[in-house]
């Protein structure tokens, strides 16, 4: 562990997408507490610019909402679609992935074929689909950026496994008896973990970024503030109010820069090997 | 070369038949029943009128029956009615769809030779201040929204600067003709595009630098350089054709993703391609229009597909022999 954190501290970037990322974190749990109204309830005049009045240091938008507190309450759901999501997508892609790699042949070919129909299909296009036929509620944002974002999971998981499965320790594994559901999850699994680790950290800031245009088109839920869904309500104030298209992008390209920079730093850490052969 | 190319025609086939049932499983999955939704639109729901419309759309005819029906109908590109617009789908993608092949086919091209242009430079200039810019411009577009960067673009370029065109896909009134006209179209194309581009710039940019750089240390490299081959030649003729060769599959990939965010790009612009028709359907929620461009939209990147495996059939033989 300590050797893993001395590696990833080696990687400046990834440090610093690791004190981002806390910042937000923090934003998030704070919100609450900070922002306890609603970030849906009006404070103010509408169009209050930033820095003009006290307690207000971000101004309101076109409902005189504090843009201050829909940042923070936006957070939140920023990193809780991005976490979920991944979660549900490496649910379902890292059991496809482990049973096409382990089994192989006719099990593997028809996975795969699987695999390959959903990475053809547009996720995006796929993704507003599912949203505008079942009703955008928090669960089915998180449901349809999994059902779009597993399939890179299974292609990953399903070569890892093919090179892992007959190494020594896994014929020692089956040799002893040992079933091959206990093999997978015991055995060949733990040793494909760190690139899974590394892709799952890309993929919660690909999800944030799929939340935000989803939020965007008016396909999030209505229910909770989020910063797509705040640039889109200020698109048409873009001429007058640029700053409330301006601020909420800014905290989404931060959070999903973070992310980015940390995967990185994780790939530099977990993969020793591939850190000298590139650099 | 033949029964490479059949192979792959076979493939796509069978994933547009999977589409088609998908699609066709997610118009029903869609909440209210579709005679109900008509009748609304009609403005009379009594029941035999229901009926009626049940009758004449095959509404109460098997599962089974209705799906056979609505894949022959597609096949023949018949993807049913809109009823808020009083049209056929397919006439309106059809009408709608030379803008959004225009604007994604610029926007790939561009991300593509800008993306290889700078990540080829990147990788000759590795460890200087050129490499340092061109890796940092790569990581942030790679994270920055697209609609975002389309709403900033437009913003800048177009509210402040004046200098380019903010919206919609031509100059309204101006009846252009001609080279004029062209001209006109390419000025309103310059911003929806390189935004649409911007996030795949980034990856071919990273991508060319990568493989450029593990190219590098082959030893064929090595061979060439001691045969005393100038660098410029080299890194042309040796490096550079075998780092494209990932560029190549993954151009390939992102295809999809560059028509589902055409939406995105589409709407902030007011490009009157599919993707804003897609997004004019989401608010007005006209289920067939939307399931209509998904399905185009599909097809689309199953060309791409193609063409980029074949691409690659002709670029690297070793892949024909292997599949």
């Amino acid at each position: 562990m300590s050797a893993f954190w001395s590696r990833f501290r080696q990687n400046r970037g990834a440090v610093i997408g690791l004190v981002i990322l806390a910042i937000v974190i923090i934003c998030a749990i704070a919100a609450p507490f900070l922002f306890p109204r609603s970030p849906w309830s009006m404070v103010q005049r509408p169009f209050l610019p930033p820095f003009e009045m006290e307690g207000l240091p971000l101004g309101t938008d076109a409902l005189g909402r504090d843009v201050l507190s829909g940042l923070f309450h936006g957070a939140r759901v920023s990193l809780l679609v991005g976490l979920v999501s991944t979660v549900v997508a490496l649910a379902i892609g890292i059991p496809i992935g482990a049973l096409a790699g382990y089994y192989g042949g006719l099990v593997d070919d028809a996975l795969m074929r699987f695999t390959e129909f959903f990475q053809t299909i547009p996720s995006f296009a796929l993704a507003i689909v599912l949203l505008a036929i079942f009703q955008p509620t928090l669960a089915y944002v998180i449901l349809a950026i999994a059902i779009v974002s597993w399939p890179p999971v299974a292609r990953l998981v399903r070569g890892e496994v093919l090179s892992l499965r007959n190494r020594e320790f896994v014929e020692a594994a089956t040799l002893s008896g040992q079933s091959n559901l206990r093999i997978i999850l015991r055995q060949v699994l733990p040793n494909a973990l760190p690139p899974i680790i590394v892709l799952a950290s890309l993929m919660v800031a690909t999800a944030i970024l799929l939340e935000s245009s989803l939020s965007f088109l008016g396909l999030g839920d209505p229910n909770v503030m989020s910063w797509g869904y705040m640039i889109g309500a200020a698109r048409t104030v873009l001429r007058t109010a640029w700053w409330l298209s301006f601020i909420p992008g800014v905290a989404i390209l931060l959070t999903v820069l973070s992310l980015n920079l940390i995967g990185e730093g994780l790939n530099d850490a977990l993969n020793p090997r591939l850190r000298k052969r590139t650099s | 070369m033949l029964g490479f190319i059949a192979a792959r025609l076979v493939k796509a086939v069978f994933i547009l038949l999977a589409i088609l049932v998908l699609n066709f499983v997610l118009i029903h999955a869609a909440p209210g029943d579709p005679a109900a939704v008509m009748a609304g639109e009609a403005g009379a729901a009594d029941e035999k009128f229901l009926q009626d419309l049940r009758e004449r759309f095959g509404l109460d005819q098997p599962f089974t029956v209705q799906l056979w029906n609505y894949m022959k109908g597609a096949i023949q590109l018949d993807l049913g009615y809109s009823y808020r617009q009083q049209m056929p789908v397919a006439e309106l993608i059809w009408d709608r769809l030379p803008a959004t092949l225009l604007l994604t086919a610029t926007a790939f091209v561009i991300s593509i030779v800008i993306g290889v242009a700078a990540g080829v430079l990147a990788a000759q200039t590795q460890g200087t201040w050129w490499d340092t810019l061109i890796s940092s411009l790569a990581l942030l577009f790679y994270a920055t929204p697209l609609f975002w960067v389309a709403l900033m673009a437009s913003l800048l370029f177009s509210v402040w600067l004046g200098w380019l065109p903010g919206f919609g896909y031509q100059t309204i009134g101006a009846n252009y003709t001609g080279i004029d006209r062209v001209l006109d179209i390419g000025k309103h194309l310059i911003l929806p595009a390189t935004t649409l581009g911007l996030f795949f710039t980034a990856i071919y940019m990273r991508m060319t630098r990568a493989s450029m750089l593990e190219v590098s240390r082959l030893d064929f490299v090595k061979t060439a350089r001691a045969k005393g081959l100038r660098n410029s030649v080299i890194q042309r003729r040796h490096v550079l054709r075998n780092a494209l060769l990932p560029v190549i599959t993954l151009a390939g990939l992102q295809a999809g993703q560059i028509v589902g965010g055409a939406v995105l790009t589409e709407t902030v612009f007011a490009w009157p391609g599919i993707g804003r028709l897609m997004f004019e359907a989401i608010s007005q929620r006209d289920y067939n229009v939307i399931l209509g461009v998904f399905f185009i939209s599909a097809a689309m990147v199953l060309l791409f597909n193609l063409i980029t495996d074949i691409l690659y059939g002709i670029v690297d033989p070793r892949i024909r022999l292997t599949k």
